[in-house]
């Protein structure tokens, strides 16, 4: 029998996991693991509220003279371009 | 009209590449904007992981940008355009760090992270070997509550989230915009940045583990535990 996954390896791996790159033995460690431990359930959610609000940033827009000189940028090229 | 709804609506929705890539073909000033927009500020992001202060990475981003619009003509599609708009910085990125004599290569950086010891969780939050259960929580990490997500889409997180990013160590701060932020796969971005998929994934993980951390105690602060 394989031994029981600690609290502080499960902590390591949340992102392999999430990215289904465990072995999948891994897989059913560290989910039994979850059936049994509070900690660590709130830990694996964290975990995820954290990724999904990264994806949902928007993307905030760039200094307004940084925009200003790429529209320059812009159109010097497009007035060069064939 | 009666309301916003519809303009919103065309407004979030990202057109499609190829009518993007034709209208930037055609000198279309809106799809442009669109994309430095969009793209612009993660981009900036990425070059300062590559050089020593801002004004530089912000004239790698001009010239990421003149690279894209140069390449246009010959540009054949087969990557996404949002994969080449990011490889080309990357790849100047990289020049330009190579040029500056005080930056260190990406490489090394990832390599530094990647082998540095640590832990996702401060190793004090554990119970040490006399406990009855060593390795455990010593402490459970406090709920952050029933709609965590509500809180963090708001403004004033907004702000700390992205202190916690600019925050991160360099490589760890490039690989999580890529990953999470821009949405990019893991081989993307371990062609873009030489890395392996490995370290990729450490990196992607020591990033959001940091920034759990960074915003822990403002999620469970006023909570009962």
């Amino acid at each position: 029998m394989t031994p029981d996954l600690d609290c502080i390896d499960l902590v390591e791996i949340t992102t392999e996991y999430f990215e289904g790159t465990l072995p999948p033995a891994e897989v059913a460690r560290l989910e039994a693991h979850l059936t049994e431990c509070d900690g660590c359930t709130e830990f694996v959610r964290q975990m995820r509220v954290t990724q999904d609000t990264l994806g949902r940033l928007d993307a905030a827009t760039l200094s307004a003279p940084a925009r200003e000189r790429l529209l320059t940028t812009f159109r010097a090229w497009r007035s060069e371009k064939p | 009209m009666p309301s916003g709804l519809a303009e919103d609506d065309e407004r979030y929705k990202e057109p499609p590449e190829n009518e993007l890539l034709a209208r930037l073909r055609a000198g279309d000033e809106a799809a442009f904007l669109r994309l430095v927009d969009r793209y612009g500020r993660a981009m900036h992001k990425i070059a300062r992981a590559y050089v020593r202060d801002d004004a530089t990475a912000e004239d790698v981003v001009q010239e990421a940008w003149l690279g894209m619009l140069r390449g246009l003509a010959t540009f054949e599609g087969r990557s996404s355009l949002r994969g080449w708009l990011f490889t080309i910085v990357v790849n100047r990125a990289k020049t330009r760090g190579v040029r500056d004599a005080r930056s260190v290569p990406f490489s090394a950086l990832a390599r530094d992270e990647v082998q540095a010891d640590d832990p996702s969780v401060a190793p004090d939050r554990f119970a040490g070997p006399e406990a009855k259960w060593p390795r455990h929580w010593r402490e459970e990490p406090a709920s952050w509550g029933d709609r965590p997500e509500a809180r963090l889409l708001s403004r004033e997180f907004r702000a700390r989230i992205d202190e916690a990013i600019d925050t991160l160590p360099p490589a760890q701060r490039t690989v999580v915009i890529l990953r999470d932020v821009a949405g990019h796969s893991t081989p993307e971005i371990c062609n873009a940045l030489a890395l392996a998929e490995t370290n990729v994934r450490v990196l992607l993980h020591r990033a959001r583990a940091k920034i759990r951390r960074a915003l822990d105690p403002y999620l469970t602060e006023g909570s009962f535990t």
